[in-house]
């Protein structure tokens, strides 16, 4: 007995067998393209990776490990050339050390102000605040450390250089507030209500609960962020080139100027340094110090604020 | 938290001395919080002013049309304005459709092995490398080993590069906030994959891959160090016709002016100005964009 609709039926199973052959073939393509497009960001790694190290294992070809770490001067763009990366090394650790004094506790202070103190209505105008400064151009930070900071700085202390760390370390603690303050709000609000309602029910002021229970419970959190900022303030290149000048120097008088590794980069790039020389290899030298440092502290910033969860949790 | 304020109050704190002290600290506490805060909001007040006040003169509109210039009274930002618009667009279009591929895969098609870990711990590593190793980059296999020169498209690709990440970021964010009932509903309607992507998960997600994509290209704007690299020329009094010419963008522009001596500051802050406004209309765009998706749903 044939049923009327059998070989309807099995046409359209023909036919939606063969649609799922080119479907499952059209599935794959898509998934594979995907795939490639995340592969690019392997790719761009791998990228920065051999380039800087095939430059910088030429650098050392004709340059010392010992020299390179130890030497005190840093001229390679004079004719008596001496390649000692502390100058700029020490250079960058103190301008991203001064804007850490700013930075880390007002941006602390900030955070347990928005999380544990402002009501939403002053939360929802302050947090835009905070945004824009953390949108605001680098280079324009530069202007204002130049035009604006540095002026103030030479009126109250009058042998202030018009390239100057302190300037700069200042600006550069500013623009990294909003990331110790974003950063340390989330790692704050996401510590458990419960943990507050324990301290409250044991009379304990709010003071009490904001800095024995809640900073010490997102701890963690707030160091992330900390380390973060650092990494920024001390990759960061427009301020410094700007506002502290080109003059290396292991001198820590912050009222001096001084050459970061960032600002010396630039200004090779604005050289017309011919690829080769070695020059143009200090470059690379330098970029991977540079890389090389940020990368372990924005590698160690993420790890503990992903050990922790992140942020964004309700707080209760 | 006003019930925790009233609870506070109420907390066991009585007429003692110790009692006056924790009083007091409680106080000190709030106050140095409301100051530091007061920290940003300050900074940010007096950088406006300082900038407003330096340059709203030069907003003339003969500003906006001229290119630069050796005298600062007939200097404009025609050239800077053009190229922003040649470098940023460009880079929209190289990122935007590869960013997005990317946050596919990663939330939608990679398995969870230590592969896909690695690209995602790669992802927010990157974005965190400093822009002017970008630069690095960019001069190195753009400018001389691609053989592309100081061109726009050699700054496009450089600047994409930095935004990538970003924009992968902030679509992974918008592709896991779309529910999994939907994505369930449709694989057991017997959706493949790719259906449940472009049916599904693309139209709820897409405002949210949008506004992220246009912050992280507000970021791009406002990029100056890895351009700085590989397309630092002093003088640029044209606008690019192509992808290969050379080019200067705003902050570009900016740093000249500031470098160039005091009778060229007011520029450099005209054109902050402008920068700054820029931002302000991309940002607005962003949130308006976000606000009527999230009204939406």
């Amino acid at each position: 007995m044939t049923s009327p609709y059998g070989t309807e039926a099995s046409t359209d199973r023909d036919r939606s067998l063969i649609r799922s052959g080119t479907r499952q073939v059209k599935e794959r393509v898509v998934g594979a393209l995907f795939a490639a497009c995340a592969g690019i960001s392997v790719l761009v790694t791998g990228g920065i990776i051999v380039i800087l190290l095939s430059e910088t294992l030429g650098f050392f070809s004709d340059v010392s490990l010992l020299e390179f770490f130890t030497e005190t001067r840093w001229t390679p763009l004079f004719r008596e050339k001496h390649f000692g990366i502390l100058p700029l090394l020490t250079a960058s650790v103190q301008v991203a050390a001064g804007a850490a004094i700013l930075a880390l506790p007002a941006g602390l202070l900030t955070a347990v102000f928005l999380s544990e103190y402002a009501g939403p209505r002053l939360r929802s105008v302050l947090k835009p605040v905070l945004e824009v400064l953390a949108g605001i151009p680098t280079v324009v930070y530069g202007y204002f450390a130049l035009t604006f900071v540095t002026p103030a700085l030479r009126a109250v202390f009058p042998g202030t250089e018009i390239f100057n760390a302190a300037a700069a370390a200042i600006v550069l603690g500013i623009m990294v507030l909003p990331t110790v303050s974003s950063l340390s709000e989330d790692a704050l609000r996401a510590v458990p209500g419960a943990l507050r309602e324990a301290a409250y029910g044991l009379g304990a002021t709010k003071a009490e609960v904001t800095t024995r229970v809640v900073v010490p419970a997102g701890l963690s959190g707030v160091i992330a962020s900390f380390i973060l900022a650092l990494s920024r303030a001390f990759g960061e290149t427009m301020v410094v080139t700007i506002a502290a000048g080109n003059s290396p120097s292991l001198i820590l008088n912050p009222l001096e100027s001084i050459q970061t590794m960032t600002a010396y980069i630039v200004q090779v790039g604005l050289g017309e340094a011919s690829g080769g020389t070695l020059e143009y290899r200090t470059l690379f030298a330098v970029g991977m110090t540079l890389f090389t440092i940020t990368l372990a502290m924005n590698w160690l910033g993420l790890r503990i604020r992903s050990r922790i969860g992140g942020g964004g949790h309700a707080r209760r | 938290m006003p019930d925790a304020r009233e609870r506070q109050r109420g907390a066991g704190l009585g007429a003692g001395p110790k009692s006056a002290r924790r009083r007091r600290e409680d106080r000190q506490i709030r106050l140095l919080a409301a100051l530091a805060t007061l920290i940003g909001v300050v900074a940010l007040l007096v950088l406006l002013l300082d900038v407003v006040a330096d340059g709203w003169r030069y907003l003339t509109p003969h500003f906006f049309f001229n290119f630069a210039s050796r005298f600062p009274e007939r200097a404009g930002i025609r050239a800077p304005l053009l190229g922003t618009i040649w470098v940023v667009g460009l880079t929209g279009i190289l990122s935007f459709p590869v960013s997005v591929g990317a946050a596919i895969y990663l939330e939608e098609y990679a398995p969870r092995n230590w592969f896909t870990t690695a690209i995602r711990t790669n992802i927010a590593n990157l974005a965190g490398v400093p822009s002017i190793v970008y630069g690095i980059l960019g001069l190195a296999l753009f400018v001389r080993f691609l053989g592309m020169g100081r061109s726009v498209l050699a700054g496009a690709l450089t600047v994409s590069l930095l935004t990538m990440p970003m924009m992968i970021m902030a679509a992974q964010e918008a592709i896991r906030a779309v529910p999994r009932d939907r994505r369930l509903a449709a694989f057991g309607l017997g959706a493949s994959r790719w259906q449940v992507v472009r049916h599904q998960v693309l139209p709820y997600a897409l405002p949210g891959i949008v506004t992220g994509a246009i912050l992280a290209l507000s970021r791009a704007v406002g990029e100056a160090a890895p351009l700085l690299m590989i397309g630092y020329l002093t003088f640029i009094a044209f606008a690019p016709a192509g992808l290969g010419d050379p080019f200067t963008v705003l902050p570009l522009q900016i740093f000249s002016w500031i470098t160039r001596g005091e009778e060229f500051r007011g520029l450099a802050a005209a054109a902050i100005l402008v920068l700054l406004l820029l931002l302000l209309g991309m940002n607005v765009v962003a949130i308006v964009l976000r606000n009527r998706f999230y009204k939406g749903k």
